[in-house]
């Protein structure tokens, strides 16, 4: 008769890991990838890749120095790079883009103490670094299918290249000159990942339907904003498709679903991802109207970051068969 | 209304359908003094003594405790200290047996007229929780507070378990008998039998059965575990909420297995004290999976060979359920009252490493009583009982929701219960 193992129960676990969940969240995110690659060419899917490596090879670095086990394999850092790539224009040199990974997996994630640890979200901070330090070649658009008219190699040249001369665009959130139909598929300029809300949408209800994230947040997210966009076009008599406009254009789509479900840096309770949800809503909306940015994503998402743990300590659940403090009292 | 539960698992009842065999006699029986929470019982035997099936070996004075009987005629051959699953030690009594099962001559059916025979009878019985709790039934049933309703818990919502709805399928009026005597003697109108809805059989049998009498009915629920967790069991079959500090008696109700209940009719019948049990013996390392009637104090080992379970390849033994039951550490540890399944499980991968928390948020979706784990982990490691006791987590009941689901393989309930300990070491509620 062997050694018997004994432990504390239960003794049985569920087959879902962290690793699984990040894998299913790329996943999700495959159909944002093609969609990118497909608009925004080659390029868009070396920058991805590029983004992929760079923010594990960081993260490799990073647990060395600071002598702790390797997290590499949980994937996190392979989903920021990629979230990461996804925020960015096609064409942005790779320097910068690879700048950007090592601060997002370095400064953003480790230095606060690596997964679980972060209070911001790296994928979003690192792009709004990027956005104020490389701000023109972060701006800086190629039209969809750029690729086609681009000569030899310019296919794969970065922002500046004399080669994609007459080939960039300003994106349709500050022009406001798309078709809706045009921006919900996704041929128009912007970022790789955002500019589909189509293939963001694949990708959410795939989250949604497997339970790893929460319908809350997004609902919240683009229900305040639709909500606040109403109430404007009401006041000022615009036309309705004003408000879609606002969903479908920017990188709202993306934000709030892959940003704003971020289970690291959003509330952890069901209250608190519909508090957080308004809470972008409401500042996407604000920094869009009366900012002098054009979008305000990023900065929604970051802002209410900050405001999570509160979020959390307010949103606290009433456990089944607890006593409200005042009724202790008088006990 | 609203239903509490935790998580859905895979149910793995192989031996639902498995009639409950007699367990052959066990050369040697292991019987601890202590097999119920409360006071630990005094062997009344000594080395040499012959003892008869039935007989009275241990007992005490204090009310929360319940007297222990032999299972098996033979000759006691030492009484030796014993380290039980929680680590404690009590004394054990281990009888060789002689092969005859005479009865002991004082075993005859109670003579039960009034509430106070009654609960005096249950005491003699020996019976103590059999769900797995083993808390004494005679306490249980003289609460202080009025009670109207009597919950019987018949929900088995372990994976594998079968033992209770084998009682259920087997012997159903031995339940309902067993309930009517209860209701009778304690004054109550009313009772519930609740089963887990993946037993449509055992639902179909005491519908029926309850019909011809007033008071009785059957809720079926949900298939989700902790459904026999008391606290869910009273929410879902009577919408009353046991709150902190709580008893279900000052929710004027009682639950009791309905194993147990079954027990109490056969022995106000019988006079035959609580001497063996129906286990389930199932898991990857059985050959025969099985429901036996197992004699208390018969060593895990023999009841593994009835199985014909390969113990070389075992790794890992549970006294009960893989979700709350013991895994214990010897062959030798014997079967005690509460055991309703013996589980042994091959070597599996090893255990997975515990990762850090990525706020998923999954323990708290999972747990019925919605409590927040992550906050309550944290609140630990920075020996926060204040926090602590805002987070309630006294309320934890060990269900090990949360740690089933725990992506990141965190012993989330065992910090729970760390927690709990450090709350209580500090003259917390």
């Amino acid at each position: 008769m062997g050694l018997l193992t004994v432990s504390p129960s239960p003794h049985i676990r569920s087959s879902m890991t962290t690793q699984r969940i990040m894998m299913m969240v790329i996943l999700a995110l495959v159909p944002s990838i093609a969609a990118g690659t497909v608009f925004f060419g080659p390029r868009a899917l070396i920058l991805i890749v590029f983004c992929a490596l760079v923010a594990m090879f960081t993260e490799l670095v990073c647990c060395a120095l600071m002598k702790k086990d390797n997290t590499i394999s949980d994937g996190s850092a392979m989903l920021t790079g990629i979230l990461l790539a996804l925020n960015l224009p096609a064409t942005l040199p790779l320097w910068q883009a690879a700048i950007g990974c090592i601060f997002a997996i370095a400064v953003v994630k480790q230095l606060f103490g690596g997964l679980g640890c972060n209070f911001a979200n790296p994928a979003i901070t690192a792009r709004i670094f990027l956005l104020l330090s490389v701000g023109s070649d972060m701006t800086s658009w190629v039209k969809p299918f750029y690729y086609l008219d681009a000569p030899a190699w310019g296919i794969f040249e970065a922002a500046g290249s004399n080669a994609l001369d007459g080939l960039t665009g300003a994106t349709p959130l500050a022009t406001g000159d798309a078709g809706l139909m045009e921006l919900f598929i996704g041929n128009v300029g912007g970022s790789i990942g955002e500019t589909s809300a189509l293939a963001i949408i694949i990708g959410g209800l795939f989250l949604i339907i497997t339970k790893v994230i929460s319908p809350a947040t997004p609902i919240a997210y683009l229900g305040s904003l639709s909500a606040l966009m109403f109430i404007q076009v009401l006041v000022t008599g615009g036309e309705m498709t004003e408000v879609l406009y606002a969903l479908l254009s920017g990188g709202v789509m993306l934000g709030a679903f892959f940003m704003a479900t971020d289970y690291v840096t959003t509330p952890i309770t069901a209250k608190g991802k519909i508090i957080f949800g308004i809470g972008c809503g409401v500042l996407t909306f604000v920094i869009r109207e009366f900012a002098s940015m054009p979008e305000g994503c990023s900065f929604s998402i970051l802002l209410m970051n900050l405001l999570t743990p509160y979020i959390d300590k307010f949103t606290r659940t009433n456990p089944v068969g607890a006593r409200k403090p005042e009724k202790e009292a008088t006990e | 209304m609203r239903k509490l539960g935790g998580i859905k698992l895979s149910h793995h009842k192989n031996t639902e359908n498995c009639q409950s065999v007699p367990l052959p006699l066990p050369a040697k029986v292991c019987i601890p003094m202590s097999m119920h929470i409360g006071a630990p019982c005094e062997p009344l035997v000594k080395k040499g003594d012959i003892v008869t099936v039935g007989q009275k070996i241990g007992d005490t004075e204090a009310f929360m405790s319940a007297p222990i009987h032999s299972s098996v005629s033979g000759k006691v051959t030492a009484i030796s200290d014993y380290r039980m699953s929680n680590g404690r030690t009590c004394k054990v009594v281990e009888i060789e047996t002689d092969g005859e099962q005479t009865i002991c001559p004082d075993v005859k059916s109670p003579e039960v007229n009034d509430k106070e025979s009654f609960l005096r009878a249950v005491r003699e019985s020996g019976l103590v929780g059999m769900g797995g709790a083993s808390f004494p039934t005679h306490v249980k049933l003289a609460p202080k507070q009025p009670v109207d309703t009597l919950c019987i818990n018949a929900a088995e919502c372990e994976p594998y378990i079968t033992s209770d709805y084998r009682q259920m399928v087997e012997a159903p009026d031995e339940v309902i008998d067993g309930i009517v005597q209860v209701m009778k003697y304690l004054s109550i109108e009313k009772c519930v039998i609740g089963i887990e809805s993946n037993k449509p059989e055992a639902i179909r049998i005491l519908t029926e059965k309850a019909k011809t009498y007033s008071g009785i009915t059957v809720s079926a629920l949900p298939c989700t575990y902790p459904q026999g967790a008391e606290k869910v069991l009273i929410y879902n079959t009577l919408g009353r909420i046991v709150m902190e500090g709580q008893l279900p008696a000052d929710q004027g109700a009682i639950v009791m297995n309905v194993s147990s209940v079954a027990f109490v009719s056969r022995y106000l019948k019988t006079g035959m004290p609580m001497i063996s049990r129906m286990v389930t013996i199932d898991g990857d390392a059985v050959g025969k999976r099985c429901n036996a009637v197992v004699p208390v104090g018969t060593p895990v080992k023999d009841v593994l060979a009835f199985a014909e379970c390969d113990t070389e390849k075992a790794e890992r033994l549970l006294y009960g359920g893989p979700m709350m039951g013991v895994s214990i550490s010897s062959f030798d540890d014997p079967v005690i009252k509460a055991n309703n399944a013996i589980l042994a499980f091959k070597k599996n991968e090893p255990a997975p490493k515990a990762s850090a928390c990525i706020h998923c948020g999954r323990c708290i979706s999972a747990c019925p009583l919605d409590l927040m784990p992550p906050d309550i982990s944290r609140a630990y490691a920075a020996k926060d009982v204040d926090s602590l006791n805002k987070l309630k987590v006294m309320l934890c009941m060990n269900c090990g929701c949360c740690t089933y689901v725990c992506p990141a393989k965190r012993p989330v309930a065992e910090i729970n219960q760390f927690a709990k300990a450090l709350v209580t070491a500090q003259g917390g509620k």
